[in-house]
């Protein structure tokens, strides 16, 4: 449903924004090469038939040809899906890894220096935006200490279906300012929220009965109060991989990374219609994919957490 | 505690890879855009070129001193005023190993004119060519055209075998958004062939061994393009050393550059004058609020002129690096003379006088329209052209935008008042003349038009006498100057920026020609 | 809004609040930070002789003039100038002002609409709630970030070009606006859901008192704690989210230049020396929505405590 919704807007946005033949040729065209590419791109039919065509050529990928670059969009989207696909499950690894760390640490420690510091850090973490971050480690690690790229993805290996970076020194090098920059802001939340959970947790009975027993305090933390406590920060990190899909446009504006986000900020600046209407469409796809299996864990679980969730947030 | 592992962890990344190695056979190349097509007969534009003179060569061609030589023809003659004869180097292959032969020659020459090539109208004299026999071509003309060799320089050689193997006989389609094998490959005669392509990521060069020249330097094995568009990341990977060369150097980062001990700098004065167009056709200006059309009035032109700090501009703007400009032609262009680049003199006072005596004592509203990612600081240009111009009266409203759509919406003739450069790749008034003076010329934005004018560009393309010929560039150029149809601004400078021992020849034409590339 | 925050500000005075406002000197470093800011920027005119936005006062050959304090700086420029002479504080005075009018505008589009369809959700209940709620969290999950591009994009297509340089700052309100009302609807919904089944509540609809009333004479005020906290909030996210949108070049034009735009226009000077025309607008971003974040912090804490997760 969602999708057949977003298919409609993109496929509005293909007819009302502007004529896609004056978008593409010069004043010099004559009205017969006008109208025989009008006829190349299907643009003589009535409304449903293209809206019909529209959606089959969707659901089989094919979304016309950019504006800009004349290439096939679905072309570029293949070509490009794996610099972000890369790009945001690394950050999502940073993100969750660190991000629990910490927040498992200042969830113990309420009351510490470290704690207090990493709280406070985390909220200027919040307060910095995305872009000021990558400029600053531009400036820091490449331009000043020269020990990282500032650009691009470095050599990459074709594996047919995909490109990865992961592969080669320089690769790898290349992933690490992009994903820490991208990282930042989800670490910062799931900080929170680790801490928070921990928190709760370690006030409950069976941890104060645990306690009681005399299990060690390490076991206690990280065995007991941690395993609970990570069952929703793992759905929410989850569902913020779609957000993390999203900020990488800035990451990879900021980092030249080629990735989809770079495409289709250029493609906003350039109203490349066709573009920004595919990425569209993949994002909802995604979207629908995520809370689909969002919901499903939810179930499998623990039916209480849906309840607690939306509590929570009220 | 658990930092202790990350701190470490990380550590360990940061010293495994911090010695960055270096091969110092690849030369990587960065510029702010990428070639549009490797299919070398479907775009004329800058970058696009760059890319496709490395692989493909053209029948003649302009060495480092920009002079006409030799390359796949190595002598011609002229029969006649409308016949030319090219007599084809006998020890060329291509890249695949087939025999270059005047086959080649033909089939490339009308790949270029078929109605999909945006090199038709480049070569539109062209009438007829045909092989003579197997290394020599035969080349006619509608008229006698006295520029040929130059156009000639930029129409690439392909196979023929190699394009009717992979359907790509006709130029292909930019416009349609054609795909073809020849827009993502590219085999030609040159010094190198392209073994990866990622539009607007990557394009490896490697070097062709089956290439019939020499190079100047046989450790420069691979080029790599990589283009940034992104200025300050650009400057960034090239003080990182991630990147070895940069042909579109920011002016503003030449300084921090030239600071760096392991880099260099290089400028030359590019074959590139940027200017002001005003239409002076349309009754009423578009985005105007007058009613009318001040651009019609000499006055009011001079005024805009005069009101511009040329100087300013060179100074703030252009740090230095560029060459105040009096016509739209630059020293070596065959009608250039320093006599005709002098520039009215900088004065607000006479500006503002001009203006009142025009009829315009409180100015009016227009809007400048400009490229922000075309010439040397386009948009910044712009915008201080906007206040200067503000101190006269006149409310300039700027509109800048990428360089496609700027070209677009001016030829569709949607600019009252608007930033366009120009070169002039044969080196010759003429071609100035044919694109922006000429009545209806596809570049005469400004609407221009003088019978005078007119004529003399009738006798520059059919007069063979040169004194004749230059007679009619000077009278036509003294005509349009004092009619200040244009703005001229400046001749751009263009740097480049490279590691201290990477030595790639600046041009004047931007185009980097890495057959003469060397390493110290 | 001043209205709704005058009279909770009202009651705050005599309250627990207060108190702990007072106790608190994050929260008063952060007020008086703010205070100093909103100052500066709405009477800007007052406070500089410059006007950036008025290219004709300008002059190319101030341009680069590096702060006050170096050996080539000027007393009249006291954090320097940018590229085109613009004397950067009070740029940065005026882009602050464009920032935080549009910041401001998105959070009360967002909060009127956000608290509209949460307050009747809550009240009415039944399908239309069931839709309303759906609506939040399809809207939940998509991104403020890419929401606000995807409208911008949009615009700029339908939108003819003249108009929308005029237009921008608005489709930019909307386009932060529209993503991140969902907050405010979850939790209107919420507290409207507690407050229905009050005495008062059933007591006012027994004895005739038309719904509209019901919902935003006696249910509304009781809910304004929590999406005044949201509202903070939202509003550092509102501000950063405007700043992103220009530094990506979707924002407000460069003629009219934010915070976002000031970053993005220096940026391109950030190699070559003239460092202060990227840094000044950069620290003043983060410490304006910083302080605006602390402030919301301190507020989460204090008036909502059991929104602290």
């Amino acid at each position: 449903m969602v999708m057949l919704v977003v298919a409609f807007v993109s496929f509005s946005l293909f007819n009302f924004v502007g004529d896609p033949i004056n978008n593409m040729v010069g004043e010099e065209t004559s009205d017969e090469e006008r109208a025989e590419l009008r006829e190349t791109l299907g643009l003589m039919d009535p409304i449903h038939v293209q809206f019909t065509k529209f959606i089959i050529n969707a659901s089989k990928g094919e979304f016309g040809i950019s504006y800009q670059l004349r290439r096939p969009v679905s072309e570029l989207i293949i070509e490009r899906l794996p610099a972000t696909i890369e790009l945001v499950l690394i950050s999502a690894l940073i993100a969750l890894v660190s991000g629990t760390l910490l927040g498992v640490y200042t969830g113990i420690k309420r009351k510490g220096f470290l704690s207090d510091f990493i709280l406070a850090v985390s909220l200027l973490g919040v307060s910095l935006p995305t872009f000021v971050i990558g400029i600053l480690f531009i400036y820091l690690f490449a331009v000043i200490l020269g020990v990282l790229p500032s650009f691009g993805r470095g050599e990459v290996v074709d594996l047919g279906f995909w490109s990865t970076g992961f592969l080669t020194i320089s690769g790898l090098k290349a992933i690490i300012l992009p994903s820490v920059t991208l990282s930042l802001f989800q670490m910062t939340y799931i900080i929170r929220l680790v801490r928070a959970e921990m928190m709760e947790i370690l006030q409950t009975d069976y941890i104060k009965f645990a306690r009681a027993r005399g299990i060690n305090e390490k076991s206690i933390n990280y065995k007991h109060a941690l395993k609970n406590g990570l069952i929703p920060v793992i759905t929410i990190a989850g569902i913020n991989i779609g957000t993390l899909i999203a900020f990488s446009i800035i990451t990879e504006t900021v980092f030249q990374w080629p990735g989809m986000g770079f495409l289709f900020i250029q493609a906003v600046q350039f109203v490349d219609i066709p573009i920004m209407s595919a990425y569209l469409v993949f994002i909802a796809f995604v979207f629908v994919m995520i809370n689909f299996i969002v919901d499903i864990l939810y179930y499998f679980i623990d039916p209480r957490i849906r309840v607690k969730g939306d509590s929570a947030s009220g | 505690m658990k930092y202790g592992y990350f701190i470490k962890i990380l550590l360990a990344f940061f010293l495994a890879f911090a010695p960055t190695q270096t091969f110092a056979k690849t030369i990587k190349w960065s510029m702010q855009g990428d070639s549009l097509t490797l299919d070398p007969h479907a775009q004329n534009e800058g970058p696009t070129t760059q890319v496709s003179r490395q692989v493909y060569e053209a029948l003649v061609t302009r060495g480092l001193d920009m002079k006409i030589g030799p390359q796949l023809a190595t002598e011609w003659r002229t029969q006649g005023p409308n016949t030319w004869i090219f007599k084809l180097r006998e020890d060329v292959k291509f890249s695949d190993g087939t025999p270059f032969t005047s086959e080649d020659v033909v089939f490339s020459i009308l790949r270029a004119k078929q109605r999909t090539s945006d090199f038709k109208e480049y070569i539109s004299t062209v009438s007829g060519v045909k092989a003579v026999n197997d290394y020599t071509v035969e080349i006619t003309t509608s008229k006698p055209n006295p520029i040929l060799l130059n156009q000639l320089s930029n129409i690439f050689i392909m196979s023929k075998k190699w394009s009717e193997k992979n359907f790509a006989v006709m130029a292909q389609n930019w416009d349609a958004g054609q795909e073809t094998f020849s827009a993502t490959n590219a085999m030609g005669t040159g010094p190198f062939k392209i073994t990866l392509r990622e539009p607007n990521t990557k394009t490896v060069f490697k070097r062709n061994k089956k290439w019939w020249g020499t190079m100047k330097d046989d450790k420069v094995t691979e080029i790599h393009l990589l283009p940034i568009k992104n200025a300050a990341t650009r400057v960034a990977a090239l003080l990182s050393g991630e990147i070895d060369v940069v042909t579109d150097a920011p002016v503003q980062d030449l300084a921090r550059i030239k600071n760096s001990p392991a880099h260099k700098v290089e400028s030359t004065a590019q074959m590139r004058t940027i200017f002001l167009g005003m239409d002076q056709g349309a009754d009423k200006l578009r985005t105007g609020n007058t009613g009318d059309n001040p651009f019609k009035k000499k006055a009011v032109r001079q005024a805009l002129y005069q009101a511009i700090d040329i100087e300013a501009i060179k100074k703030k703007v252009m740090r230095g690096l560029s060459e105040p400009a009096g016509i739209i032609t630059f020293p070596g262009v065959n009608g250039y003379t320093e006599e005709l680049d002098k520039r009215l003199p900088y004065d607000v006072a006479a500006a503002k006088k001009l203006l009142a005596d025009a009829g315009y004592p409180n100015g009016f509203e227009v809007e400048l329209r400009c490229p922000n990612d075309r010439y040397v600081n386009d948009e910044a240009i712009c915008t201080a052209v906007v206040g200067m111009l503000g101190k006269i009266g006149v409310k300039v409203n700027l509109f800048a935008q990428t360089k496609s759509k700027h070209f677009k919406e001016l030829k569709d003739n949607q600019g009252d008042f608007y930033m366009l450069g120009w070169g002039v790749p044969t080196l010759d008034s003429h071609y100035v003349f044919h694109y922006l003076y000429e009545s209806g010329a596809s570049w005469n934005r400004v609407n221009f038009s003088n019978s005078d004018v007119d004529a003399a560009i009738r006798v520059m393309e059919g007069e063979v006498n040169l004194d004749k010929r230059n007679a009619a560039i000077a009278k036509a150029w003294k005509i349009v100057k004092d009619d200040i149809s244009y703005l001229p601004l400046h001749h751009q400078v263009i740097s480049w920026a490279a590691k201290k021992d990477v030595n790639v020849p600046i041009r004047p034409n931007n185009e980097p020609l890495f057959r003469f590339a060397s390493f110290d | 809004m001043d209205n709704k925050a005058l009279t909770t500000w009202d009651k705050i005075k005599d309250s627990e609040i207060y108190f702990s406002f007072i106790k608190s000197p994050t929260a008063i470093v952060s007020s008086i930070l703010l205070a100093i800011i909103f100052f500066c920027s709405f009477f800007v005119e007052f406070i500089t002789p410059y006007n950036p936005f008025d290219p004709s006062s300008l002059s190319l050959m101030d341009a680069f003039t590096p702060p006050s304090w170096t050996s080539e700086g000027k007393v009249e420029f006291l954090l320097g100038t940018d590229g085109q002479g613009r004397d950067m504080l009070s740029t940065i005075l005026y882009g602050s002002r464009i920032s935080l009018i549009v910041g401001f505008s998105a959070i009360l589009f967002s909060l009127i609409l956000g608290v509209g369809l949460g307050l009747t959700a809550g009240f009415f209940g039944g399908k239309y709630e069931m839709i309303v709620m759906r609506l939040t969290d399809v809207q939940l999950t998509v991104p403020s970030i890419l929401m606000a591009l995807l409208v911008d994009g949009i615009a700029r297509g339908i939108i003819s070009r003249e108009l929308h340089d005029e237009m921008a700052i608005y489709v930019l309100i909307f386009a932060i606006g529209i993503s991140e009302w969902p907050q405010f609807a979850r939790v209107s919904r919420a507290a409207t859901l507690v407050e229905k089944n009050k005495d008062y509540v059933s007591a006012s609809t027994i004895i005739g008192v038309s719904n509209f009333i019901v919902m935003f004479k006696h249910i509304l005020p009781n809910i304004m704690r929590p999406v005044l906290v949201i509202g903070t909030i939202g509003l550092a996210l509102a501000i950063i989210a405007e700043a992103t949108l220009s530094f990506l070049g979707v924002g407000v034009p460069p003629t009219t230049p934010s915070l976002g735009t000031l970053i993005r226009l220096g940026n391109d000077f950030l190699f070559s020396g003239e460092w202060w025309i990227t840094f000044f607008p950069a620290i003043f971003l983060v410490v304006l929505a910083f302080s605006i974040n602390l402030l919301g912090d301190w507020m989460r804490d204090t008036l909502n405590p059991k929104l602290k997760k």
